[in-house]
């Protein structure tokens, strides 16, 4: 255990007990596997082999990639905002910051650990899909899969340590994620394909980043698109909340508890 | 060399530091020194600046004003080479959600250059036997332990304390208090804030009073703000049938008990048992006692808050 450790392997220790403590956290383990997986049999249940959609697909396809959509922002933004948020109030953070590990080794673990959680959520909702729904699985396009997967939990990390600025409390914290995620998910098709909503919603709906994760996903998961199934207009959205998420992140992220300053 | 050697046994050193928030001056210049090994506490009421003056040492908040060295490096600027050989052990701080004892001393230990051996300082701080506990559903004070072993993986030579044993039961406090008796023999520097004066007593070899963002006294606990020169008060219970002025000193009586301001209070016992023996009376629940460090502190504190 003694000796220099190198950053990398900083980063593969924190990444380690971040996921220990994430699947430890009743709370955590609800919202970032139970829930995507509930939700997956729900609406395939209740919408069984309907064709959804502007290409008319079978619902079971159409919501295993608008679920992972959901699986990886749960995973990255709502999990990270509600438990950084506890941590930094707890003097949690505080402490970790008295300790020799730079910040940015601590913050690329939890964009591991947010990745590595988002990729095999989605791969136990493509299981689950094939075997119990006979979705195809996306063999050609896995490319077009990982590669958003990977992107929108990396922008939606960057958009979680920005978003925990404005959260004074540990207790404002779930209802601040709920209150910004729901509506989004709703206009964005994660739960209804979103060519039923008015002309003004989607447009709405196309500023943000779930809109985008969710399409570069569907469109990578669609039996019919050929190619590496990227999207880059989607792809180019997600980057830019990337961008704008590490600004305001860097700017605006403190370690200290907020409320309880004197 | 040998001056580098000198400047080497400082480990803190303040000079006119100074914080401002607006117009007030929370810290309003002071200077401090601590040297290797000692167990220095750091006192004052709530708002006088001493947290302020902790998170600077710490590296947690800027200065507007002064000149701070800890271990020979300005907090301000440390990075993680200095970060290796300072503990801190916060206020408060809750345990790493979803963590046993054993996982978060290990996820700390792979912080450090040198960490301590994880079993032995479990043991050091009392929690042998808690290892796998999480670190949620240990007690308030099994926490507090926790905390004292985390700020203590690191093995560092410099250990700030910031209220350790608040919120503590009495045994639990002693308990705490051998912990910190065992850094001194461990050669460690303890920077110590505390708002018992019993505490910084027992455990500080030199003590700086802060009050209203001034040093208004330092000294070793028997010689703190005067302390050593001050009158021994000797009081006891006035005997049946004695009236306060046929005592052979000058005294004070209030409820039924009369006090003597002594300035040789060997010789004036020696007066007042030899009168008591003439007069064939006892002097009922007898007491010398010197100010304590608390009176000392309040005197200290009280006129500025």
């Amino acid at each position: 255990m003694s000796g220099r450790r190198t950053s990398l392997q900083l980063v593969a220790h924190q990444t380690r007990f971040e996921l220990l403590a994430l699947f430890r956290n009743r709370q955590s383990r609800f919202f970032t596997v139970a829930l995507p997986i509930i939700f997956l049999v729900i609406f395939v249940s209740v919408f069984g082999n309907d064709r959804l959609g502007p290409r008319g697909i079978k619902a079971s396809t159409y919501y295993v990639p608008g679920i992972s959509a959901l699986a990886v922002i749960a995973g990255s933004f709502v999990n990270l905002v509600i438990s950084v948020t506890a941590q930094r109030e707890t003097g949690v953070l505080k402490r970790r910051r008295a300790a020799p590990v730079p910040a940015w080794v601590l913050i690329a673990a939890r964009a591991l650990t947010a990745v590595v959680v988002a990729l095999g959520v989605m791969t136990v909702l493509l299981l689950l899909g094939r075997f119990a729904y006979g979705v195809t699985l996306p063999s050609r396009t896995l490319v077009g899969v990982v590669v958003t997967a990977v992107v929108g939990a990396v922008a939606f990390v960057c958009l979680g340590f920005a978003f925990t600025s404005a959260i004074k409390t540990e207790d404002a914290a779930q209802p601040m994620v709920q209150a910004v995620m729901l509506p989004l998910y709703f206009i964005s098709g994660i739960f209804i394909p979103n060519v039923s909503l008015p002309r003004w919603l989607r447009d709405v709906a196309e500023v943000f980043p779930v809109q985008h994760l969710a399409d570069g996903l569907h469109h990578a998961f669609d039996p019919a698109t050929r190619g590496t199934g990227i999207v880059w207009s989607d792809l180019g959205v997600l980057a830019l909340w990337l961008a704008a998420g590490l600004v305001v992140a860097l700017v605006r992220f403190t370690w200290t508890p907020v409320a309880a300053t004197g | 060399m040998c001056e580098s050697e000198t400047v080497d046994d400082v480990v803190i050193s303040v000079r006119g530091l100074r914080k401002r928030y607006g117009d007030l001056d929370a810290v309003a210049g002071i200077d401090l020194e601590v040297r290797r090994g000692e167990i220095f506490a750091f006192l004052g009421p709530n708002g006088a600046g001493k947290t302020t003056t902790v998170e600077i040492l710490e590296g947690f908040r800027e200065r507007s004003d002064g000149d701070v060295r800890v271990l020979g490096t300005d907090p301000a600027r440390a990075g993680s080479e200095w970060r290796n050989r300072v503990g801190t052990v916060l206020q408060e701080s809750a345990p790493e959600p979803g963590l046993s004892v054993r996982e978060c001393m290990q996820l700390y230990a792979g912080y450090y250059d040198a960490p301590r051996d994880i079993d032995e300082t479990i043991a050091l701080v009392g929690l042998a036997g808690r290892e796998e506990t999480l670190g949620e559903q240990l007690s308030g004070g099994q926490r507090r332990r926790l905390d004292v072993a985390l700020g203590l993986i690191g093995d560092p030579e410099l250990i700030f304390l910031d209220e350790p044993t608040t919120g503590f039961d009495p045994s639990a406090r002693r308990a705490a208090w051998g912990v910190i008796e065992g850094l001194r023999e461990l050669g460690k520097t303890v920077f110590l804030t505390t708002h018992y004066m019993d505490e910084a007593e027992n455990l500080a070899d030199r003590i700086a009073v802060i009050a209203a963002g001034r040093i208004v006294a330092e000294g070793t606990p028997q010689t703190l703000g005067g302390r050593a020169g001050m009158a021994v008060r000797i009081s006891f219970t006035l005997p049946a049938g004695v009236a306060v002025t046929e005592l052979p000193l000058p005294a004070v009586s209030g409820n039924g008990r009369v006090a003597v301001e002594s300035e040789r209070p060997l010789a004036d016992v020696g007066t007042l048992a030899a009168w008591a023996e003439t007069r064939g009376v006892d002097l009922p629940d007898l007491d010398v006692r010197r100010p304590s460090l608390e009176d000392v502190y309040l005197k200290l504190t009280g006129s500025l808050e």
